[in-house]
């Protein structure tokens, strides 16, 4: 595989104002203002291949979108380069976007008072899309996005879940090779969640459009991202496949027991109860130390059991539990 | 390669866009519009009131003070029209919709020049066009100051769009725009809507050196006034106001490098 993003060494830090407090501190904060730094990222290298789907998260503040506004070509990083498609995003900015897409799912690209279609083909202008290749691509996205029925409505009177899809549709006119996915799901509905979830799939893998995706919602990931790029801090904690990630800091289980009534349950040595709840226990233990057959045996020997459960810890706890640690 | 869409076809195109969404809210358009020529026709009336009273003001008569009103209010109302954007710019940078521009691959002078064109300033434009008209009919006019007039206008035009750009430049470095700088563009008209003569040293020094507005108004008028009929030096003065515009144009782009290194 080829690499198609090269990232080293990004540090970028903001100038933050300082407000002092009270009226006079107000008038006193005209005159002369203080500045504080803040670094939004300290180091921060990956690389992605073409066809990748990577997600990228952590915690607010963390870098995220500053990382993605550098990679877009619109801030300029304090130090550390870029490589992107064979160029530096924002010394060729121009050139560069015309190959990229972006959908910010806090933002809409298209015209707010004018109807869908018309935003199409302003971006059509825009991007340079030669009529008859625009025309392929809008059928092609419109029939599988389903937008027909909205193409004629002006976007300000489309619902959160349409227009998200008018924006991802908006953002692939161009047919970028690479697209930035900000938040895409944030504020949408479960149908229009796994719709999205659906296209961005196909998009990479019939496309093979690579995709960066930075979200907080957990399920995205494990519906889409075969890679996961945390960041806390400024720092990457960690890098790599969902089930490296998972089994770094996860040899953890849960085991869910259902008891016959309410009787009585002490927890096997090198268990733990995490919650109670009438019949129903939940017990965390760590694999390597309590083989799972073993385990269940000894409570199924000792208890009246009607139903046992083992499952892994939600991808949330891993994450919130390298967001505390800072390593996995 | 690709057949590239040209920037300017992609601005008249951008700018369609815009009136037509304007015109979804034809109504809050119209009312817009009539209330800008009423408001500014209004203040013409007063001064037109007042030079009834008095007469003239440093030897220039009633129609030769609705000339310079009427290049100047004419050259205003197209520069607020069309650079709109520029004159909004700050909460363009606050909204985040700058980042969007930056995301495509258009220079970011023609995206903002397009971001908003506002139609309803074409009342205040109508107003001063007939108040231009107005002092042309009683000015003995020949073909030529029609011309020098046309000039006159455009580089009224290019001096205010130049002053909005500079404005919009300032918002890079502070995020909110300068108060101070609408002193110079409001003051400029009124300043300018009158003869240079009657101001003190620092403010003739202001507008003829730093802001050429004296070289697209006022001047010009003179040098007509003084001959008689349309001179050359009066049809090339204006141009004093495309060449603001250029170098406003070039400190956009410092500004703008700024920005993308500091972020918001």
């Amino acid at each position: 595989m080829t690499s198609q993003i090269e990232v080293s060494n990004l540090a970028k830090s903001f100038r933050v104002a300082k407000r002092a407090t009270g009226v006079m501190g107000a008038f006193g904060s005209l005159l002369k203002r203080e500045y504080a730094t803040r670094a939004a990222l300290r180091d921060v290298s990956f690389t992605l291949n073409a066809g990748e789907l990577v997600g990228y998260i952590g915690p607010n503040g963390a870098g995220k979108s500053t990382t993605v506004k550098i990679l877009s070509g619109i801030l300029v990083p304090d130090s550390g380069t870029v490589q992107a498609l064979g160029m530096c995003p924002w010394k060729q900015r121009t050139q560069y976007v015309q190959r990229i897409g972006v959908v910010f799912g806090q933002r809409t690209q298209m015209w707010w008072d004018l109807p869908v279609i018309d935003s199409f083909c302003l971006l059509r202008d825009i991007y340079s899309v030669p009529e008859a290749q625009f025309r392929r691509r809008c059928g092609e996205l419109t029939d599988q996005m389903n937008l027909g029925a909205f193409l004629n409505t002006p976007v300000r009177q489309l619902s959160l879940g349409e227009r998200m899809r008018c924006d991802l549709a908006a953002a692939l006119l161009h047919s970028p090779g690479v697209l930035f996915l900000d938040e895409p799901t944030i504020g949408l509905d479960a149908v229009s969640k796994l719709a999205l979830r659906q296209l961005v799939k196909s998009l990479n893998v019939e496309h093979g459009v690579t995709v960066i995706l930075t979200t907080h919602d957990m399920d995205d990931i494990e519906a889409l991202c075969s890679r996961v790029i945390v960041i806390g801090d400024g720092e990457i904690l960690s890098d790599g496949p969902l089930t490296e990630l998972r089994h770094s800091i996860a040899r953890e289980r849960w085991l869910t027991i259902e008891l016959e009534g309410n009787q009585l349950f002490s927890p096997p040595t090198n268990t733990t109860i995490m919650r109670r709840e009438g019949n129903q226990v939940w017990l965390r233990y760590d694999p390597v130390i309590t083989p799972t057959p073993l385990l269940i045996s000894a409570i199924a020997a000792t208890n009246n059991v009607r139903d046992l459960l083992v499952q892994e810890p939600p991808i949330e706890e891993i994450i919130a539990h390298i967001y505390q640690n800072g390593q996995p | 390669m690709k057949p590239a869409t040209s920037g300017r076809s992609v601005y008249v195109r951008l700018v369609m866009a815009c009136l037509r969404s304007q015109m979804q809210y034809r109504a809050s358009f119209l009312m817009m519009a009539f209330g800008q020529f009423l408001v500014t026709g209004l203040e013409f009336a007063a001064i037109a009131a007042l030079f009834y009273r008095f007469g003239s003001i440093h030897g220039w008569k009633i129609y030769q003070v609705a000339f310079l009103c009427g290049v100047v209010g004419s050259g205003y109302a197209l520069a607020e029209g069309l650079c709109r954007g520029f004159d909004q710019f700050s909460a363009i940078i606050r909204r985040g919709d700058f980042d969007r521009l930056l995301l495509r691959p258009r220079s970011t002078v023609m995206q903002v020049a397009a971001f908003e064109v506002q139609l309803m300033r074409i009342g205040r434009f109508l107003q001063a066009a007939f108040v231009l008209a107005w002092a042309l009919m009683h000015l003995h006019t020949e073909p030529c100051t029609l011309m020098v007039a046309a000039a006159m206008v455009i580089g009224t035009m290019c001096t205010f769009c130049g002053l909005f750009v500079l404005q919009a430049t300032l918002t890079f470095f502070t995020v909110e725009t300068p108060e101070i700088v609408n002193v110079v563009t409001y003051g400029g008209v009124e300043t300018a809507s009158f003869p240079l003569s009657i101001y003190p040293g620092w403010l003739r020094f202001t507008f003829t050196w730093l802001v050429p507005l004296a070289s697209t108004a006022y001047l010009p008028a003179r040098m007509i006034f003084r001959a008689g009929h349309a001179t050359l030096p009066a049809l090339f003065a204006p141009v004093f106001g495309l060449l603001f515009l250029m170098t406003s144009l070039l400190i956009w782009r410092m500004g703008e490098r700024h920005y993308s290194s500091t972020g918001t």
